[in-house]
């Protein structure tokens, strides 16, 4: 056997150490075969995803069309959201009761479009909590949703001309793991007793954890996301709960902002198309000639 | 068994029924406890993004293998710590502004093309059960996806046939939620066993 033999390895750090083993394993031919042939590039073009860039050019053209519109001033409709309505009661509520409001903007990273709807509807409730003066409290598990929390609360009172009201830690890192996080917003939720807790963002098994602490603690909850498996039980613990994609029309709802309303009634004429064609297909299929048609919506 | 895994095991024992205290009122154990936990996955973390993100794919690439395109998130990463200095602020607004426009750029195109086509490839078929084709579960898919996609429809209020589809939705809704709501409930349960058998087996185990 030989002898083991010490050697630097440039990607480990000069203060640690370890071991490698190395065994000579039997390995199937064809695949040593395949791992020898040539890689090939990547076409810069892939014909066969044009069916996404189609659907992409349209979906782009209605929200451009819309937005555009929306700044003309052109009224654009969006049918009430019950959840939303009563974010403003919860303020006020909290406001009557001299009690604290807490934001949760979900459990993932800035990275997460639910993340991203969560900040922005921060947004729009740090307004209306600048305007009443009530306390807000918005702890995170990540330090970019950190970042970009304070940006936009700090903004939001700026905005409503209470500059002077911004507290720096009215958006706090609480902790980096899942569970330490529903621990710690637990302790805040039976310790200060918010009169509102809004939970708006991507959530995981940390959701009834903390949504039943809420219940509990006797505050008015208003939840979102676009979690399938976490939907039920925020609408068992809480009073109101956006579903789905009405997590994503939530800011556009709240501000009537031209570019949010124009990509929400961008996306709204997207699914009018997506249910011309599904019933167009269906008619297609019965009559056994969707081969075709189908074809255009195979991907790859 | 050795003085330190039985120490480990009490450890681990008593953190998990001062977390389990919390179900009867809050109470300094539990306190005790999520500081204890918020505080060591708080230096964990840093620990662990400094390893394997500042470390492992910042400066070894940078400085191993050549490649210096890294220094730019690299850079970006550093205008974060402006939020430090009031003056400096506007530097970390570049990295956030970067992380969403891509986020909304990627996910637009990488919805459209897996989700949305794939979804609707899917409902265009025959669905099969057990190799025959099932005319019963067709519809009902059809049914539920169109229902499903009417209720979050939002530029008209739901009443008349839209009004009727959208209740068609919720109902497919509801009994989608129903079975994850089952199924996660199996999932916790089994995970309160987990604990109970760590406490019984290998913590009551120690004292005998």
């Amino acid at each position: 056997m030989a002898t083991p033999r010490a050697k630097r390895d440039p990607i480990l750090p000069a203060w640690r150490t370890a071991l490698y083993a190395l065994a000579l394993m039997a390995v199937d031919a064809g695949v040593v075969a395949a791992q020898d042939q040539p890689a090939t590039a990547e076409p810069l073009f892939r014909v066969d995803r044009i069916n996404a860039l189609i659907a992409i050019l349209v979906f782009g053209t209605a929200v451009t069309l819309y937005t555009r519109w929306a700044k003309q001033g052109k009224p654009l409709y969006i049918r009430k959201l019950a959840g939303l309505d009563a974010i403003e009661e919860a303020v006020g509520r909290a406001t009557e009761m001299g009690k604290p409001v807490l934001f949760i903007p979900g459990l993932q990273e800035l990275d997460e479009i639910e993340t991203i709807a969560g900040v922005s509807i921060l947004g729009r409730v740090a307004r209306i909590t600048a305007q009443y003066e009530t306390p807000l409290i918005v702890p995170v598990r990540y330090p970019l949703v950190l970042a970009a929390g304070q940006e936009v609360v700090e903004q939001a009172y700026r905005e409503m001309g209470r500059s002077d009201a911004y507290n720096k830690d009215t958006v706090r890192y609480v902790a980096g793991d899942q569970m330490a996080f529903a621990a710690t917003v637990n302790g805040m939720l039976m310790r200060e007793k918010p009169a509102a807790n809004i939970y708006m963002g991507a959530f995981f098994a940390e959701s009834l954890v903390i949504a039943e602490t809420g219940n509990a603690a006797g505050s008015i909850q208003i939840a979102g996301t676009a979690r399938p498996e976490q939907l039920p039980f925020f609408i068992a613990a809480c009073d109101y709960t956006l579903m789905g994609e009405e997590l994503y029309a939530a800011s556009a709802y709240l501000s009537h902002e031209p570019m949010l309303l124009g990509g929400l009634k961008g996306q709204d004429l997207f699914k009018i198309l997506l249910v011309l064609v599904i019933i167009v297909g269906i008619v297609l299929m019965m009559f056994g000639a969707a081969d075709t048609f189908l074809s255009w919506f195979t991907i790859t | 068994m050795s003085g330190w895994e039985v120490f480990q095991i009490w450890l681990g024992a008593f953190l998990t029924v001062a977390i389990f205290s919390f179900m009867y009122k809050d109470n300094p154990l539990y306190k005790a406890a999520e500081h204890i936990f918020a505080g060591i996955t708080a230096g964990y973390y840093v620990a662990l993004y400094l390893d394997t993100v500042v470390y492992q794919q910042l400066w070894v690439p940078v400085t191993h293998n050549g490649r210096v395109w890294l220094i730019i998130p690299g850079i970006l990463g550093i205008f974060m710590f402006g939020r430090l200095w009031p003056k400096l602020t506007w530097l970390a607004r570049f990295g956030l502004a970067f992380i969403m426009g891509t986020t909304a750029g990627v996910f637009l195109a990488s919805e459209l093309h897996g989700n949305v086509l794939g979804q609707m490839s899917g409902t265009m078929q025959i669905q099969q059960v057990a190799g025959q084709p099932n005319y019963v579960l067709t519809a009902l898919v059809v049914i539920g996806l169109l229902a499903t996609l009417i209720y979050f429809y939002f530029s008209k209020p739901h009443t008349g046939v839209l009004g009727v589809t959208a209740s068609v939705g919720i109902w497919f809704i509801m009994v989608s939620f129903g079975a994850h709501f089952g199924y996660t409930v199996m999932g916790r349960v089994s995970l309160l066993i987990g604990r109970v058998y760590f406490l019984y087996n290998d913590w009551i185990g120690t004292m005998r």
